[in-house]
């Protein structure tokens, strides 16, 4: 049995007079990959930003509730959402590597976390590259720009670069939807791996995906969660009307 | 009887017209300004100093001084414009303060060019003669820096908003702070347009007369301290024109003030595309 690492109490969450999350309680585990599904709009984007302070960064959000990581509130006054974000790494649905090089872009953390020593960078940062599975496809081009990478690599890219931060917990926001089936392939192993170090939550709007790379899957919809649980039991046995006609709906 | 065809036909006709007037008129006045200036374009006109009340010799002192009072305005006008645009485009949200801002940006922007000369006299010649030396080149390039403060920070403003806020949030998103941000992410990204911006803008202001015909001298001055005064390209074009000197080498000095102004337009193109073949594509 894994430990509970994140505990979401009771969030809502307003964009305005608009509420985009209502009430949702979920129970992340530590060193499990945790999948979130729900129709375009329900707000899992806006949930998964809730878990790094993202949403900070939006104009008119206000957030209520708790959200505890190894039982601490990141919400409380006295948290540093700097060392925050250190701690939880996020991908996003487009692969946005920095315009710089390979090298340079998987440094980018290390570097504006104080690691001056070009030894201990080199080696964090091929350990990065190596982490996200991309080692044998860049080595001989670190100096070249980032964005002369496939999609496919630049997510993986992106992986690296969360990597050398060394993160808790990493959080993927679709993070194959700009991505081909073998690229996206590459992504899900990737994750599969992952999990043995990092805590991981994936929103997806494709179910075999989140069958496939998940252990527990929450089911949204208008901003609530419908259903939380084991991904094979949600999937094969969904307790809700609303879970099963989502599932169904999809693959039938 | 016109039908629609014909007068489809000639609407394309006039419109061809209108944009063949602003190439027409462009070869005009550089046609007529080469043929004028070229009579008396040679090496000893460029590199020497005038003599006999810029009747001989060469306009040397006005390329320097042109050169260096618009050296003084960009080095003063580019922090604050850039730094402003950082502020409006990173720092704050859009509300009265930067409505303000803008207002003022763009009203700058309205202000008459012999205002701001007659306003550099005022606060420069006069009231800061002890800093700025009276009518000196530092006055001059202060003045032109009041000038060109607004297009500095629209232009940066504009090029800063271009950063893609995707590589933004991935700069957070690995727990840099906002100035982190903004130093690895943001100036990089806005830089060639920032530069670019600011190239123009010393193309303008090499090409202004009215701010800084109160702070240049009428007789050859060889620029030695910006504390003291000196001539430039524009305000010596109009005096050996307004006193019927020399209406030759007035134009000598326009075919060298549109070559360096040229030039400049041209170097900007190529250093944005220059910084610019590493990124976004
Ligand atoms: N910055 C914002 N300002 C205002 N409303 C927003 C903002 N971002 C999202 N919303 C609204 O909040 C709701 C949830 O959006 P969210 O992006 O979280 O959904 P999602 O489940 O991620 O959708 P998708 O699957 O399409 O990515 C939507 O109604 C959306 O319009
Ligand atoms: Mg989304």
């Amino acid at each position: 049995m894994s430990m509970e690492k994140i505990i979401v109490r009771e969030l809502n969450l307003w964009y305005g007079e608009k509420q985009a999350l209502e009430d949702v309680n979920m129970q992340i585990r530590e060193n499990r990959v945790t999948a979130l599904i729900g129709p375009s709009g329900c707000g899992k984007s806006t949930f998964i930003r809730c878990l790094n302070r993202m949403n900070d960064r939006i104009e008119g959000v206000r957030i209520t509730g708790k959200v505890e990581i190894d039982g601490k509130n990141i919400y409380d006054k006295d948290v540093d959402v700097v060392a925050l974000r250190k701690r939880i790494g996020m991908l996003f649905q487009k692969p946005n590597p920095f315009p710089m090089s390979i090298y340079d872009n998987v440094a980018y953390g290390p570097r504006i976390h104080g690691t001056g020593d070009k030894k201990k960078l080199r080696e964090i940062v091929e350990d990065g590259i190596r982490g996200a599975a991309l080692w044998d496809e860049v080595s001989d081009r670190l100096e070249t720009n980032a964005l002369d990478l496939s999609g496919g690599q630049q997510q993986r890219l992106c992986i690296a670069r969360t990597l050398a931060v060394k993160p808790e917990i990493i959080l993927f926001d679709e993070p194959c939807s700009a991505l081909d089936p073998i690229a996206t392939g590459k992504i899900e192993e990737l994750i599969h791996d992952l999990k043995r170090e990092y805590t991981i939550v994936i929103v997806t709007h494709n179910m075999q995906q989140a069958a496939r790379v998940s252990d527990y899957t929450g089911y949204f919809l208008l901003g609530e969660m419908i259903e939380f649980g084991k991904t094979k039991k949600l999937f094969e046995n969904p307790h809700k009307k609303e879970t099963e006609d989502y599932i169904t709906g999809r693959f039938g | 009887m016109i039908t629609a065809n014909t007068a489809d036909r000639l609407l394309k006709i006039l419109l061809w017209a209108s944009a063949f007037a602003i190439i027409l008129v462009l070869f005009s006045i550089m046609g007529y300004v080469f043929l004028m200036g070229a009579g008396v374009m040679n090496l000893e006109f460029i590199f020497t100093t005038a003599k006999n009340n810029w009747k001989e010799g060469g306009i040397i002192t006005a390329i320097e001084g042109t050169l260096i009072v618009v050296s003084i305005a960009v080095l003063f006008a580019a922090p604050i414009g850039i730094g402003a645009a950082i502020y409006l485009a990173e720092f704050t949200r859009e509300g009265k303060t930067t409505k303000i801002i803008r207002l003022a940006a763009d009203s700058l922007n309205a202000i008459p060019s012999i205002v701001f000369g007659l306003f550099g006299l005022t606060l420069f010649i006069h009231y800061l003669k002890d800093y700025t030396g009276g009518a000196s080149l530092l006055s001059a390039g202060l003045t032109l820096s009041f000038m060109i403060l607004p297009t500095i920070m629209r232009t940066s403003e504009v090029s800063i908003r271009t950063v893609p806020l995707q590589e933004k949030m991935g700069s957070y998103a690995l727990g840099a702070t906002k100035l982190q941000t903004v130093k690895n992410i943001v100036i990089p990204g806005a830089l060639p347009g920032i530069f670019t911006g600011i190239i123009l803008s010393l193309g303008r202001a090499a090409g202004e007369t009215a701010p800084i015909v109160f702070m240049t001298a009428l007789n050859p001055i060889t620029p030695s301290s910006i504390f003291r005064g000196g001539n430039a390209l524009t305000t010596t074009l109009y005096y050996l024109t307004s006193e019927g000197i020399s209406i030759n080498r007035a134009f000598g000095i326009a075919l060298t003030l549109i070559l360096i102004v040229l030039t400049l337009n041209y170097s900007a193109r190529f250093v944005n595309n220059y910084l610019t073949r590493n990124q976004r594509r």
